[in-house]
């Protein structure tokens, strides 16, 4: 590779003779800037929609939820006779696409931190903002935001959608619209906000993704082979507090009638993921990078 | 300006860094040598504030690393060139870099031209030769125009004419009065760019001089002697109180010793020589003979220590 010489001025001869006397030292034309946050945040921004990763999990995402969702009540309106229909909330058809889309979030929020980790970028951002704590911070401010209007985008079209192609179901209130919508979303970027905290935990992609999946799946899936009824208890309870339950619960259509209900489940994952984050601070200030 | 104050780092039991003490001037190119896991990688973490010190303290002009406010314009430091996401491309990297310091996106463009990228500043990081990677990583460093730089092996993986070109980088950028830190585990490569010299093995503190003084003191100066007369000619150094040492090639090696008069001695007392030559020991042997007892990974063979360190064998 052939490389022009470096247009760094000449300034040799001197150079002997600044060693001896007092230190000389450079002054950059560039403006010292105090940096806050906001620039840690341009530089996250940058960074999420500069690799392919982003375009492709959040492209298959909204591939899942819409297509998924449509299909769903296209599914149902070939199916489903008007009386069968009268009492449904149309809505409700929407959490099938979610349901699965949520890896595709998973997966973001952990490539979000851990990928830094296995390429060694880490070094390099850390170098750049000793404040370890800000990078973190930046991180999770724009990955949720971006996850956020992405599913509140997809989730709002399923819900279109939805009431249109199922007209013979019953006019969903209000508050069912704004659950389905904002909630649900709100719901999708706490889960993704709790991986990419995971992932800052972890430091390890397959690791924290292999968790994530995990935490989704494992509590509905031991549930249904807990066949013993000295066991009814625990069974309920992971049916109840299985994520994918819990998501069902913004469209009123929970597994039981005990257990979370109504905004319960947002409460839920905001607690949780501000204890993981709460830790992920610690070790990040404790470990070296 | 960077000051090191008793600066140690243990890994559980293993020590890494042993409290070392010292300080890499401004205006100077400042080497920073020692064998493979010596403990400079772990050394210039601590500087950048990635790695916490076990004791002792690390400066920055001054401050605390963790202090700096837009650290790019203090300090630039190319690491490890693959410390890059290679999906991201060489003009992004760059980017993210310069908005987490407020640097103006112009620079980014200036620094692709200063190292030689521009043409590929679009392209992704992944597909970079070796080469190519060290410079974007240089190009990193230079984007903040800091007052130091610190660069951790830098010519690894360059071909010679892009050794050439970061040699005359770093000697003018330390010509412009900035702090140049520069590790190595190549001494020939050392004595070429660094003004001055620190030493390092095992973690310890080995030397902290000017490069001249080194190898002033370090190059022995010897000469070599061979003779089908051995013990005659043994005999007559002796007499004339000159200190003969036997090497094991059956050649004799007098140090300090001028050939002139030796060449006289064994012709006043009829001596055949075969070879009579003034030597000078290289400053790499220099290097290897002061870093001999604390090197981590010795090659076992027979022969002598090999005469450069291979690349690569573990993170110097």
């Amino acid at each position: 590779m052939s490389t022009p010489q470096p247009p760094m001025p000449q300034a040799a001869p001197d150079w002997q003779a600044a060693a001896g006397s007092a230190y000389p030292t450079y002054t950059s034309p560039i403006p010292v800037v105090r940096t806050h946050l906001g620039h840690a945040v341009a530089s996250e921004w940058t960074k999420i929609r500069s690799v392919r990763s982003t375009m492709w999990t959040l492209g298959v995402f909204v591939l899942l939820v819409v297509g998924i969702g449509l299909l769903a009540a296209l599914v149902i309106s070939a199916n489903a006779s008007e009386s069968d229909l009268s009492g449904e909330n149309p809505l409700s058809f929407g959490f099938f696409g979610l349901l699965i889309g949520s890896m595709c979030i998973i997966t973001l929020g952990v490539l979000t931190t851990a990928s830094e980790y296995g390429t060694g970028m880490i070094r390099t951002t850390m170098t750049a903002c000793p404040s370890r704590g800000r990078v973190l911070t930046a991180k999770a401010i724009v990955f949720f935001l971006v996850a956020f209007v992405v599913t509140l985008v997809s989730a709002s079209l399923v819900a279109l959608a939805d009431v249109a192609i199922l007209d013979g179901s019953r006019q969903p209130s209000g508050g069912e619209w704004f659950k389905a919508t904002i909630g649900v979303s709100l719901y999708m970027a706490l889960l993704g906000l709790l991986s990419l905290v995971l992932g800052s935990i972890i430091r390890h992609s397959a690791g924290a993704i292999t968790i994530m999946i995990g935490v989704l799946l494992a509590p509905l899936v031991i549930a249904l082979f807990m066949f013993s009824s000295s066991l009814e208890k625990v069974r309920e309870a992971l049916f109840e507090y299985s994520i994918p339950n819990q998501l069902s619960v913004f469209y009123s259509t929970s597994l039981s009638e005990s257990g979370p209900s109504g905004w319960d489940p947002l409460w839920i994952a905001l607690g949780v993921t501000a204890v993981a984050l709460g830790c992920a601070f610690a070790l990040l200030e404790k470990r070296d990078v | 300006m960077i000051e090191l104050e008793g600066l140690s780092k243990r890994y559980g039991e293993k020590v890494a860094v042993s409290s070392l003490t010292f300080t890499v001037r401004p205006g100077i190119v400042t080497g920073f040598l020692g064998p493979n896991g010596a403990g400079k990688s772990t050394t210039m973490r601590m500087m950048l504030g990635l790695d916490r010190p076990t004791a002792g303290d690390v400066r920055i002009d001054g401050r605390h690393y963790a202090d700096l406010k837009d650290p790019l314009k203090y300090i630039g430091a190319l690491l490890d060139a693959k410390a890059v996401h290679g999906g991201r491309s060489a003009y992004n990297h760059l980017l993210c870099l310069a908005q987490s310091n407020g640097i103006p996106n112009s620079r980014v463009h200036e620094v692709l031209d200063t190292v030689g990228l521009s043409a590929v500043a679009k392209k992704k990081a992944k597909g970079f030769s070796l080469g190519m990677g060290q410079r974007l990583g240089i190009a990193g460093a230079l984007l903040g125009d800091p007052r130091i730089l610190m660069f951790d092996e830098p010519v690894n993986g360059l071909d010679p004419e892009g050794i050439h070109w970061i040699r005359n980088l770093m000697k003018s950028l330390a010509a412009q009065g900035r702090t140049v830190f520069v590790s190595s585990h190549l001494m020939s490569e050392m004595a070429l760019t660094a003004e001055h010299l620190v030493v390092i093995g095992q973690g310890r503190l080995l030397a902290d001089t000017s490069m001249a003084e080194f190898i002033r003191q370090n190059s022995r100066a010897y000469v070599r002697i061979r003779t089908p007369q051995r013990e005659r000619l043994l005999d007559v150094l002796h007499g004339a109180g000159i200190t003969v040492v036997e090497t094991g090639s059956g050649a004799l090696e007098v140090d300090a010793g001028k050939p002139e008069r030796i060449g006289e001695l064994a012709a006043q007392h009829q001596i055949v020589l075969h070879e009579l030559s003034p030597q000078q020991a290289s400053l790499e042997e220099a290097f290897m003979q002061l870093t001999a007892e604390s090197v981590e990974y010795h090659a076992h063979s027979d022969t002598a220590l090999p005469h450069q360190w291979g690349d690569g064998w573990e993170r110097g």
